[in-house]
């Protein structure tokens, strides 16, 4: 350690053996474990559902048992007398001050956003809803209150449907009908791109209702002191939800804090204002005392937003060669109930991706979004993206099909090649780089296409009962949200930047602040390699603080895969501020002129001669004050807050084999290589950790999951013994590889990692399973491909579609 | 998600436990609470007391008593599993065991418990009505043995009568030359099964002399399929097997649920019975 120049503190702090040496880089690109999981490993954790709070009540919601019906009286008062119980209410009681759950995307000039009350007054509209709450010393007695209250419903019919919806003389989900908005995009002459097309493939999919189920079910805890309130919630968007809780509840900003603690995961469903946010924040406010609610996984199940739910109507017209001359898209989105808080917008971040990596003439896209007596939809992992994903790469195959061409050839016609990049897309995206022919070759490579396809072959021969089925998926994907400019211009209700600060302690240790909210996603550790490079510091001398208003004060959070591409860049360019004000100081200590001076493994260098001060020796100069430059702050601290010019469209080609046993009609995944092109990895173990999970993710869409509402709008899917979530016993081992065209984007190179899996795997599995059965008529197998669904594809009954 | 108040019991012998269950109808036994307390959590069931049996002498652990083995109610799924007498002497019930659910439920869940519960989704009741096993019930009356033919009565429902317990089973074995399979047909590794066959297949010169088959799942109680068994004696292993199995779905009346409807599961019975005979007898 050098000599420093302090007084007695410093002196202390000199001594003490913690100012640690600088390192050199080479921290980005190294497989770190995570910083995070020694902690939450060993279970010190603190889940909002483990925060304890002096005076804590807790609070249990009534919930609709019908689908639509109007209100006609809650009582409250026998629930009230039960031991334990400290207040009961009912919407009526929270009618004047509980506003309505905001809606912070209108899509449209013609979009109807309905008043959505967090607790309901006068009318249900899907099974779940909140129609009174009980609020007692523990769970177990508010449970029981529960019972106590009395509802009286007058049925209305339910909507389940949406053609029907749509159906003139339908009944209403709201006074103003069940069409939630329309929207057409058009570019190119689509006319001229279906007149006398060679080859038109028409299809419709349905994108299955889903359930996102994070690990950790949500909590919320609210608190006051009378002036300030403090919420904990299990949440991926604490900076938000602070703003729009403001606005709903009247709370003033500056007086709300917001918390995310450990989260453990989200998927999007935690990217939400939600109704029980709101109430427990009313409740603190008329209690004066903690109130906590916990949900249980049921009761997640039926009132966490859903996801996809949509039906997908696609035309394409092509050339007799198979180039692709326009693509129509007809979408019937459903929204669910009500308008949450990116509802509308989760088809339209879609709207310009079904093109996909193909080059063609012309491009239409539209989209209604339509009201039912179910729980509202909302982002779930890839938003919008896994839904044009699917639809155009199972086109692409049936168009393959139609053809007698190899789906990979097919692509291969239309992909926009490596040395055409960068490239403006149908829809008018401008992709920065990428290089499909690198990727599809490596993971044909790895996969055995051939010998794979040989086999295929052999089977179909000899007519084996067990088929072998090989699915492709060239995706790309928009992620990185977004360049504020463009979310204004889609009417999106916030900007896309995002905030990052260093904080230089006087031992030369570093806190880093970021307004991204991780649930999971590692970003502890990535951050600390951004920085650590950056800053030439140790890995270990660096701490992430993250998801507290007060501590990240700035922030626009995690969702859309955004954190690194945003978030990661604004915590580099916070450290390159660092190093500025550094030079400055280390010119003046040095006597010489910044301009002479190097930055190197953390240490200023005079050129040509041996002085140097590292980052350490200056943070602490910086504390000490004793010898600073005129007009130079005692602080090497900065902020950064970055606003990229473009989304980021990392890529990659997903093949998988599955088996299908026709007799049964089961579906085994036999292997699956997936080849992703991410630009730039920070730390490839969590690269890999992010891919792996997302394709269980979309393999789960294509083989496992569904959200399945009666008739009369019941969920039958409640528990986990009926909405089947696969587990790694249930999926195979992943052959996972990269290839590397850094973003030009961004001075990192990075692309984005969170939702790729999820959105290349769905159609890769589920071609993989209309191509084991193509040859005996199979076109098409709805999602789920459940073994039913499957055995009566092959039957040629309901469930598959047949040629 | 928090079950409806209940007093809960301790037993400290198998008599206390008995006249708590005889004094109260409403009071229910606990065993590994696998199946009881998700009941008690979603409130399907409203007990005013759990008798805990777990902690009772001499209702845990497997023997071998010669021509059968005893397998008391309170083994749990795990041990059973793992038990060097059941692989020996039945290894259909071992077979079976080990598809039941995640190691997590079977650490805590009981052989008498899943038969006790009478649920025909469950994979061991169909196993223990294709080996012939014997149930032990106790009561303050004393011991009664019932068959499993006449156990299992309708969906969650056994011939088990108020102030019953049930103690023990008795698994006769099967001598030598018995082949064994469970075909489990599940949606995923930790779901019930949609279908699941319980095989053993005695076979000598060739050909099946004796067949058993258990149905998980085919009705509202575990089933024999009596008309395969009948059609299977007798035929050479090969190509007569699979017109045999046809009749697996003879007699049965399948649930429809999210996962198959009944046409679905009958189907299925055929193929999945053809698939278990094979496996027991051996075939390639
Ligand atoms: C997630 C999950 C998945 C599962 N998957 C499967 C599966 O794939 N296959 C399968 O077979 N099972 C499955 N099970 C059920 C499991 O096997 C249970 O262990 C079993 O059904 C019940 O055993 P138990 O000891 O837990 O009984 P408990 O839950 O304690 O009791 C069940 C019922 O039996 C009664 N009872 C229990 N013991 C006795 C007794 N000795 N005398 C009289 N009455 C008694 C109780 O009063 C109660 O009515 C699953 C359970 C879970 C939680």
């Amino acid at each position: 350690m050098t000599e420093l120049d302090a007084g007695l503190v410093g002196e202390q702090i000199a001594e003490s053996g913690q100012i640690a040496e600088p390192t050199g880089r080479g921290e980005i690109g190294r497989a770190r474990r995570r910083k995070e999981d020694a902690r939450l490993l060993t279970g010190h954790t603190r889940w909002t559902d483990n925060l304890q709070q002096p005076g804590m009540v807790q609070v249990m919601f009534l919930r609709s048992p019908m689908a639509h019906a109007r209100i006609t009286r809650v009582d409250v008062s026998a629930a009230k007398e039960l031991p334990g119980v400290l207040a009961a209410f009912s919407g009526r009681d929270f009618a004047d001050e509980q506003g309505s759950l905001p809606c912070a995307w209108p899509v449209s000039e013609d979009i109807v956003i309905p008043d959505h009350p967090p607790m309901a007054v006068s009318e249900v509209r899907y099974v779940g809803e909140a129609v009174a709450c009980v609020v007692a010393t523990d769970r177990y007695r508010a449970a029981d209150a529960l019972e106590a209250v009395e509802v009286d419903y007058e049925p209305l019919p339910a909507v389940m449907d949406m053609h029907d919806a749509l159906t003139p003389g339908s009944p209403k989900v709201h006074e103003s009908g069940n069409k939630a908005f329309s929207t057409t995009i058009t570019s190119g002459d689509v006319e001229a791109a279906f007149r006398d097309a060679p080859v038109v493939i028409d299809r419709t999919y349905i994108q299955q209702r889903l359930i996102p189920s994070a690990m950790e079910p949500r909590a919320v805890l609210a608190s006051t002191d009378g002036d300030t309130f403090t919420l904990w919630s299990s949440t991926q968007i604490p900076h938000v939800l602070r703003v729009m809780l403001a606005v709903t509840t009247g709370i003033p900003e500056h007086r709300l804090r917001v918390i995310a603690p450990d989260v453990g995961g989200g998927f999007g469903s935690k990217l939400q204002v939600t109704a029980e946010e709101v109430l427990c924040l009313l409740l603190t406010r008329r209690l004066g005392r903690p109130v906590k609610w916990s949900e249980s996984r049921s009761e997640g199940n039926l009132t966490v937003h859903h996801g996809r739910d949509q039906i997908q109507h696609i035309r394409l017209a092509a050339e007799a060669d198979g180039r692709i001359r326009g693509l129509r898209v007809e979408l019937l989105a459903d929204m669910g109930a009500y308008l949450m808080l990116v509802t509308p917008g989760v088809p339209m971040l879609g709207a310009s991706m079904f093109n996909a990596i193909y080059k063609m003439d012309a491009y239409e896209f539209a989209c209604t979004g339509v009201f039912t007596t179910k729980m509202p939809t909302d982002a779930y992992r890839g938003a919008g993206r896994p839904e044009a994903t699917f639809a155009i790469e199972r086109v692409m195959d049936e168009l393959a099909a139609e053809l007698g061409i190899d789906p990979l050839e097919a692509r291969r016609r239309n992909w926009i090649r490596h040395d055409e990049f960068p490239y403006t897309t149908i829809s008018g995206l401008t992709y920065d780089s990428g290089n499909y022919e690198a990727a599809t070759e490596r993971a044909m490579a790895l996969f055995g296409y051939d010998k794979l396809r040989a086999e295929q072959a052999d089977r179909r021969d000899r007519g084996d009962p067990v088929q072998l089925g090989i699915g492709v998926s060239t995706y790309t994907e928009m992620c990185g949200l977004a360049p504020s400019r463009l979310l204004g211009m889609a009417n999106y209700g916030a900007g896309g930047w995002e905030h990052g600060s260093v904080r230089m302690l006087p031992t030369g240790k570093v806190e880093v602040i970021t307004g991204t909210s991780p649930h999971g996603q590692g970003h502890v550790t990535s951050w600390s390699q951004i920085a650590a490079d950056a800053l030439g510091v140790p890995f270990d001398d660096i701490t992430v603080l993250h998801g507290d208003t007060a501590v990240a004060h700035k922030g626009m959070d995690t969702y859309g895969s955004r954190s690194l591409v945003i978030g990661g860049v604004a915590v580099l360019q916070a450290c390159e501020k660092v190093k500025d004000k550094a030079r400055k100081l280390a010119a003046h200590l040095l006597e010489c002129s910044p301009d002479d001076l190097e930055f190197e493994a953390g240490a200023f260098k005079v050129r040509g001669t041996g002085a140097s001060k590292t980052i350490q020796e200056l943070a602490f100069a910086a504390f000490t004050a004793h010898d600073l430059p005129e007009g130079v702050e005692a602080r090497l601290d900065s902020d950064a807050t970055f606003d990229p010019d473009n989304y980021s469209f990392p890529h990659g080609t997903h093949l998988c084999a599955v088996e299908v046993d026709t007799e049964t009609g089961m579906v085994k995944i036999r292997s699956y290589v997936a080849v992703d092109d991410v630009g730039k990895v920070i730390n490839p173990l969590i690269v890999e950790g992010q891919v792996h999970g997302g394709i269980a993710q979309g393999v789960a869409q294509a083989l496992f999951e569904e959200a399945v509402y009666d008739a009369d709008g019941n969920l039958l899917t409640a528990t986990m013994a009926d909405y089947l979530l696969p587990s790694a016993a249930d999926l195979p081992t992943f052959t996972t590889d990269r290839t590397e065209t850094p973003s030009t984007g961004n001075p990192l190179g990075v692309k984005g990692v969170g939702e790729a899996g999820t959105i290349a795997s769905t159609p890769a599995v589920v071609n993989a399973v209309v191509d084991a059965l193509r040859p005996r008529g199979v076109r098409d197998v709805q999602m789920p491909c459940t073994p039913e669904r499957v055995w009566r594809a092959v039957q040629g009954t309901r469930g598959g579609v047949r040629s | 998600m928090i079950p409806a108040r209940f007093d809960y019991l301790r037993a400290g012998s198998l008599e206390e436990a008995c006249q708590a269950l005889a004094a109260d109808e409403d009071a229910k036994v606990i065993a590994g609470g696998q199946s009881l307390l998700p009941l008690l959590r979603l409130r399907l069931s409203y007990p005013t007391t759990l008798v805990d049996i777990g902690r009772l002498p001499g209702l845990s652990g497997v023997e071998d008593r010669g021509d059968h083995v005893h397998i008391g109610a309170m083994t749990t799924h795990d041990e059973v599993m793992r038990s060097p007498v059941v692989n020996a002497a039945c290894p259909l019930v071992a077979m079976a065991t080990a598809t039941v659910a995640d190691p997590a439920v079977r650490h805590r869940g009981t052989f008498g418990g899943s038969l006790a519960h009478g649920d025909p989704a469950g994979d061991l009741p169909a196993v223990v009505l294709a080996l012939d096993g014997v149930l032990v019930a106790r009561s303050e009356r004393g011991e009664r043995d019932i068959p499993a033919a006449e156990f299992f009565v309708d969906y969650l429902e056994s011939s088990l009568r108020p102030g019953e317990i049930l103690a023990g089973v008795r698994i006769p074995k099967l001598g030598e030359g018995w082949g064994y399979h469970y075909e489990k047909f599940h949606r995923t590794a930790q779901a019930w099964a949609i279908v699941g066959v319980a095989a053993a297949v005695r076979r000598s010169n060739g050909a099946i002399q004796e067949a058993r088959v258990g149905l998980t799942n085919m009705g509202s109680t575990p089933l024999r399929a009596r008309a395969v068994e009948a059609a299977l004696r007798g035929v050479e292993v090969g190509e007569q097997v699979r017109p045999a199995c046809e009749a697996a779905a003879e007699g049965t009346s399948p649930p429809a649920d999210l996962h198959a409807q009944p046409d679905y599961r009958r189907h299925l019975a055929k193929v999945l019975t053809y698939r278990a005979i094979g496996k027991a007898a051996g075939a390639p």
